[in-house]
């Protein structure tokens, strides 16, 4: 827990690019995803071994949930979801590790996640309906309101951002606070909390994704 | 006063104030949802994914005052 929550702690420089602590963390969660994905599919067979189905079950329930959202058929649409969510819920659950900080936490991952999320929206939506019925579904239901309509679009684009990183920086805090107070063993039912908010905030980001494109594409209201 | 700590103070009242509203909000929303899950317990799945995207929807507010309290003690752009 650094002091302001707003900067990150810088770890080293590559050339002229400082490299920060949540980045180191993001590589290590990414590198984590990968060898998991590559032990379990590296000979993908109809009878699976325990790694593959459990990574089956996974993709599968969450093949589910986007497809109960949107409405149609999903597999367009699981790559991009499916991987906020798991990467979300190992980024925030890391938390638990000792000497780790979630690298949600510091506003730089939440604000990458919310700019992917609101480019994809616009380039699914595009690539579903066309460049012109899509720009026609901002003037609905009546043009006066199209720019209440653009604003939206940028305030749930900073909300889905702001969201994220406040809750899980919060949670640091309070932490931080209850060691202070408290000391040794007390905030462990804090810490369960917190898996609990991490999976939450998981959860709702990437149902919150699934809204949003589902509403570009067409099949539902947001 | 210092301008410390009317920033101090300035994010202690935009957090406890601004926590009230969302809070009566949330609750509401979720006896609501309590309330139709108890009378239709087969429609809990959709009742409880509306319920987490209205909820996220109402938690912003308590959160743009989050994020005010954090600019207001970190990024405070009239303290030096």
């Amino acid at each position: 827990m650094e002091g302001n929550p707003l900067s990150a702690l810088v770890l080293f420089h590559i050339g002229p690019v400082p490299i920060t602590k949540p980045v180191v963390t993001t590589w290590a969660i990414m590198g984590l995803l990968v060898l998991v994905s590559w032990l379990g599919l590296r000979r993908a067979s109809v009878e699976p071994t325990a790694l593959q189905s459990a990574l089956e079950i996974v993709v599968d329930a969450v093949r589910d949930q986007i497809e109960a959202i949107i409405q149609r058929d999903a597999w367009t649409y699981v790559p991009l979801l499916a991987t906020l969510f798991i990467f979300l819920v190992v980024a925030n659950v890391s938390a638990i590790l000792p000497d780790v900080q979630p690298p949600t936490g510091h506003i730089e991952t939440p604000a990458a996640l919310a700019a992917i999320v609101f480019l994809s929206v616009h380039f699914f939506g595009i690539k579903r309906r066309g460049l012109w019925p899509y720009l026609r579904h901002y003037t609905q239901p009546s043009v006066i309101l199209t720019p209440l309509n653009i604003l939206s679009e940028i305030t749930r684009t900073f909300s889905l951002m702001v969201r994220l990183f406040g809750n899980m920086m919060s949670h640091e805090f309070v932490l931080a606070i209850v060691v202070f107070l408290a000391g040794l063993l007390v905030p462990i039912p804090f810490m369960v909390l917190g898996v609990l908010i991490g999976i939450i905030q998981a959860y709702i980001f990437t149902v919150l994704a699934a809204v949003f494109i589902g509403a570009a594409v067409g099949s539902v209201e947001a | 006063m210092t301008p410390q700590i009317m920033s101090i103070l300035g994010a202690v009242i935009a957090v406890s104030f601004g926590a009230i509203g969302p809070a009566l909000a949330e609750g509401r929303a979720v006896a609501a949802a309590m309330d139709a899950i108890a009378r239709q317990p087969e429609s809990a799945g959709t009742l409880s994914r509306t319920l987490f995207v209205g909820l996220a929807m109402i938690e912003t507010m308590a959160i743009y005052c989050l994020v005010i309290a954090l600019l207001v003690l970190f990024a405070n752009p009239f303290i030096g």
